[in-house]
């Protein structure tokens, strides 16, 4: 039974060796068989019932086990529709720090889930092992099974064997992380007021995206070793501080003009939360363990980030098969699909741009649709896609689909899979919009000339790294004013938001001394400056 | 089976409620200004009467925002979108307004239309608590106030001593034969055993020596217990009852307010809205007491008035100030709709002290004759500094009547602690 695998005792470089470490084997070529057909399908009352819920659990458990689907161990949660506006207040944790922002999410929610504005999500699942999802008790039983199917089975998954999520996201100690730093923090408003607090969350929420490490492993988090090597760390960290600002006079050789010259940072970092949490000069230990707090937790929502489509996706073709499924095996009755296939309809549907609802592509829509492709192109596949995937295009899709899940995030997956048949269906166009113009462009289309182009411009338009502002540390002013310079390299010649002056308030406080902002084009000419003082304490 | 163990379906519904009661403070800590600022609007904008309830706080949307590093408009970019139905590559077209178009639809908060307050609804319970942070006081419910209820004799059980007039006879004639049961049933248990077997031994009919020996031990023996058995006394002092009674302090049901307010030309806004808090005061503290309270707006300039509680507050008026007209209308009041008898009576009267000056020693007369016998209490507060003749009359009622008080208040800060005082509770502290 796959679900019951100890990944902790296996090692912590799992991911080196994608099915070898881990993994006992690949996935099967081929669904297995099922042992014998229920005599007569499941009860299909619309109320559930715990033991209503176990049962369709197990079923749904063993038809993912037999696609060879890997999970976690899986632990349902049933709740009330406030307690998952508290959980969609929370950035979707059940347990996280105090904030007033969250507050203010909860509040937001709540008014418009009352006037009846939005519906609530159906579950939310949480990327912890076991991997937690909430079921909610207004939901029917069959909304309940696609929730299972969905939610434990395939985010979990998704979870489990997503590269990204391997390497960033540490599934084990999540949850302990947050009631350490729920702790700390609180701690921390007691011993230096609630206001002191918020002021130095607020300024390190404004850098949470620009808080991660996008190529380098963190190292794991453990409630145990964190609570451990905190106060080494603390006082190290003042200690190294201490030094870099140490102002006894040095003797005056020639080596010390060298040193006036010399940069710091040597290499420009991009991780803004992690360079402020080393060296900002008049941080206290405890500032700069909550700098750490967040900037863990934005560590570990960024491959959430990077995944959306194909997240949503995997999930959403994996109810959609493992339901379907069970109804060709007798399980499930003509009532329960009728009634989860409206919802799932709601949820895949994709209005075109031309339509009031249109609110950007939606990924529920864009990856389940893919992924069914990808299987359509394994299964049946046409002239068109043996030229464009001569590698899948009549392949077992277990394998294949497997594959696609666990070593892409959505620029790469899109891509990689965007065939032109679902260019086609979708009936993508590309518009270019530049400044320079007086008018808008058309410059691809869903035609031979127009998929390749399009492709790559769908897939850009989910890298993370030219939808956010590339902005990094450029140099500190270690022998004069101490002042921070940040450069933003202008990606097609896109400016900055007029909220950076703001965002540079935050990262003055957080640093101490003036903080400036350049932004920089293409041919290295500074096109504007920010500069911000910090408030005088 | 430990791979079943594993699979469980918990039930979290009844933990963790109001998980997000500690994010909603922060919040709310956060945006002390602007729920002031509702609060402050709503007690002017609410009648008295309808003080006490939730309120909706508008924050602006800018206040709200979480700046972050983000691409502003401008430069060259490109976005994908589905639903094409005419276009070809190379078609040209119109940049729409607002130039939020090419970021998918997310663009509604570049635009102007971006900026709706954010609202959100106070609980009544957060909103008193802003009424009462704005008044500088901590909390109305821990304060002492002086409070003047009337006794009323509740039954509460029953005793072992007490008045004889308070004696229930039924329990304690209960009390006895219990009593008397419970000490005899062994002995009237062997009486019976003793008579049968010598009704036994009667019908047997032995004559021999055994027989009239036990016979006659079995007289013996029937004669004692009866004798026992009677000397259990029929009614002892322990088994009296007493019916209880003890006195319960009970709220009066009925209260009446008298608002009685200056409205010449010299009470401005800001002075009439002191007079209105003290009000709000007094009729949040009588709400605490009394389950039914009339509320009476008597407005006076040279001639009174009985007014709608709009009226009172809003409407200007100008003029001289005679202040017995309207002290003359709230005796006439309580005479033809609150018998004094049947009403507890409160009198607030709020003015800036200006009175016509020969007519403040009537002032004294009407309340000390008329008015102040049949009040509870009779507040007069002066929202304003100068000390005139009214208040130099006043002051000799001070004393006198133990039911009036008169205080100062120019700010509204000062307001609360003038209630307090004026509503402390005889002997204990000012807390």
């Amino acid at each position: 039974m796959t679900f019951l695998e100890n990944r902790r005792a296996v090692g912590r470089n799992a991911c080196a060796d994608e099915y070898g470490g881990r993994r006992r084997a690949g996935p099967p070529q081929d669904i297995a068989p099922l042992k014998e057909r229920p005599a007569q399908p499941l009860p299909s009352p619309s109320d559930w019932t715990f033991d209503m819920i176990e049962r369709y659990h197990e079923v749904i458990r063993e038809t993912a086990q037999r696609f060879g689907l890997d999970t976690y161990p899986n632990q349902l949660e049933i709740i009330t529709s406030e307690q998952m506006m508290d959980a969609y207040a929370s950035v979707g944790m059940p347990v996280n720090y105090r904030h007033w922002s969250y507050g203010k999410e909860f509040i937001a929610t709540e008014k418009n889930y009352k006037r009846g504005q939005m519906g609530l999500a159906y579950e939310i699942v949480i990327n912890s092992d076991p991997c937690i999802s909430y079921l909610m008790e207004e939901n029917t039983m069959a909304m309940q099974a696609l929730v299972i199917a969905h939610a434990a089975y395939g985010h979990n998954s998704f979870f489990k064997g997503n590269y990204l999520f391997r390497m960033w996201t540490d599934a084990s100690s999540i949850i302990d992380y947050l009631v350490y730093s729920k702790g700390y923090v609180a701690r921390c408003e007691e011993r230096h007021g609630i206001d002191a607090v918020e002021e130095l969350l607020d300024s390190c929420h404004a850098l949470m995206n620009h808080g991660v490490d996008r190529y380098r492993r963190p190292s794991k988090l453990s409630l145990a070793q964190e609570q451990a090597r905190r106060e080494d760390r603390e006082a190290y960290a003042q200690l190294q501080v201490n030094d870099l600002w140490r102002t006894l006079p040095r003797r005056a050789t020639s080596e010390d003009e060298t040193a006036t010259e010399r940069r710091f940072p040597v290499e420009p970092q991009e991780n803004l939360l992690y360079f402020i949490e080393k060296n900002a000069p008049l941080l206290e230990p405890w500032q700069r363990e909550i700098v750490r707090i967040v900037r863990k937790i934005a560590q570990y929502f960024y491959p959430q980030r990077q995944t959306q489509v194909m997240n949503e996706g995997w999930a959403t073709f994996w109810h959609h098969r493992l339901l379907n499924q069970m109804y060709d095996d007798g399980y499930l009755s003509d009532g329960m699909m009728i009634e989860w296939l409206k919802s799932h309809t709601n949820v895949v549907a994709q209005p075109p741009v031309t339509s009031r609802n249109y609110s950007g592509i939606n990924p529920y829509a864009l990856g389940f649709a893919m992924y069914t492709d990808i299987k359509r192109i394994c299964d049946c596949p046409t002239d068109e896609d043996r030229q464009w995937f001569p590698d899948i295009a009549g392949t077992a899709w277990l394998p294949t689909l497997d594959h696609a899940m666990r070593n892409f995030k959505d620029e790469s997956f899109i891509g990689q899979y965007l065939s032109p048949k679902l260019m086609r269906d979708f009936r993508f166009f590309a518009i270019v919009d530049d400044e320079k113009d007086s008018e808008l462009e058309i410059s691809a289309i869903h035609d031979e000339n127009g998929y390749r182009a399009l492709r790559e411009s769908l897939s850009r338009q989910y890298d993370l790294g030219s939808r956010e502002p590339n902005i990094q540390v450029w140099n500190v002013n270690l022998r004069g004013d101490r002042s921070l310079t940040l450069r933003h390299s202008q990606h097609n010649d896109r400016p900055l938001h007029e909220t950076s002056q703001e965002v540079l308030k935050h990262v003055a406080r957080l640093w101490g001394f003036d903080v400036h902002l350049e932004s920089v084009n293409g041919k290295g000419e500074t096109t504007r400056r920010w500069s911000v003082t910090p408030p005088q304490a | 089976m430990g791979a079943k163990l594993l699979q469980q379906i918990i039930d979290r519904r009844l933990s963790g409620k109001n998980k997000s009661v500690g994010n909603r403070e922060r919040f709310l800590r956060r945006h002390k200004e602007q729920i002031r600022e509702a609060v402050r609007r709503a007690v002017d904008g609410r009648g008295i009467r309808d003080l006490e309830k939730g309120e909706d706080v508008h924050i602006p949307k800018r206040d709200l925002s979480q700046p972050v590093f983000g691409h502003g408009q401008g430069g060259k970019r490109e976005a994908v979108h589905p639903g094409n139905s005419e276009y070809v590559t190379g078609d040209r077209i119109k940049r729409p307004d607002g130039g939020g178009q090419g970021q998918g639809g997310s663009q509604a908060s570049d635009s102007g239309e971006g900026e709706d307050d954010f609202v959100f609804h106070l609980t009544k319970e957060e909103f008193m608590q802003a009424f009462f942070d704005d008044l500088a006081l901590p909390n109305l419910t821990r304060t002492q106030l002086a409070d003047i209820p009337e006794y009323k004799s509740h039954r509460a059980g029953f005793v072992n001593d007490g008045t004889p007039s308070n004696l229930s006879i039924v329990r304690s004639m209960r009390g006895a034969l219990g009593r008397r049961i419970a000490l005899s049933a062994d002995s009237r248990r062997e009486l019976h055993e003793a008579e049968e077997a010598l009704a036994l031994l009667d019908e047997q009919g032995g004559k021999d020596e055994v027989t009239l020996k036990h016979k006659a031990e079995l007289v013996e023996r029937i004669k004692h217990l009866k004798a026992y058995i009677d000397r259990v006394p029929f009614l002892d002092p322990l088994d009296l009852k007493f019916r209880n009674r003890v006195k319960v302090p009970v709220p009066s049901t009925r209260a009446v307010m008298f608002c009685v307010m200056d409205v010449s030309g010299s009470m401005d806004e800001s002075r009439k809205d002191l007079a209105k808090r003290f009000f709000i005061l007094l009729y949040l503290f009588l709400t605490r007491h009394y389950e039914k309270i009339e509320v009476v707006f008597i407005r006076h300039h040279t001639q009174a008035a009985e007014v709608d509680e709009q009226n009172f507050f809003h409407a200007t008026e100008t003029g001289g100030t005679v202040v017995s007209s309207a002290l003359v209308l709230m005796d006439e009041i309580i005479r033809a709709r609150f018998p004094a008898d049947q009403w507890n009576i409160y009198g607030a009267q709020a003015s800036d002290g200006d009175n016509w000056h020969h007519d403040s020693g009537r002032c004294r007369e009407l309340l000390i004759e008329k008015i102040l016998p049949k009040c509870r209490y009779f507040a007069y507060v002066q929202v304003a500094e100068p000390e005139q003749n009214l208040w130099e009359e006043y002051q000799r009622i001070v004393g006198e009547v133990p039911q009036f008080a008169m205080r100062k208040a120019i700010e509204a800060s000062q307001i609360y602690p003038v209630f307090r005082e004026l509503f402390r509770k005889e002997g204990a502290p000012a807390a």
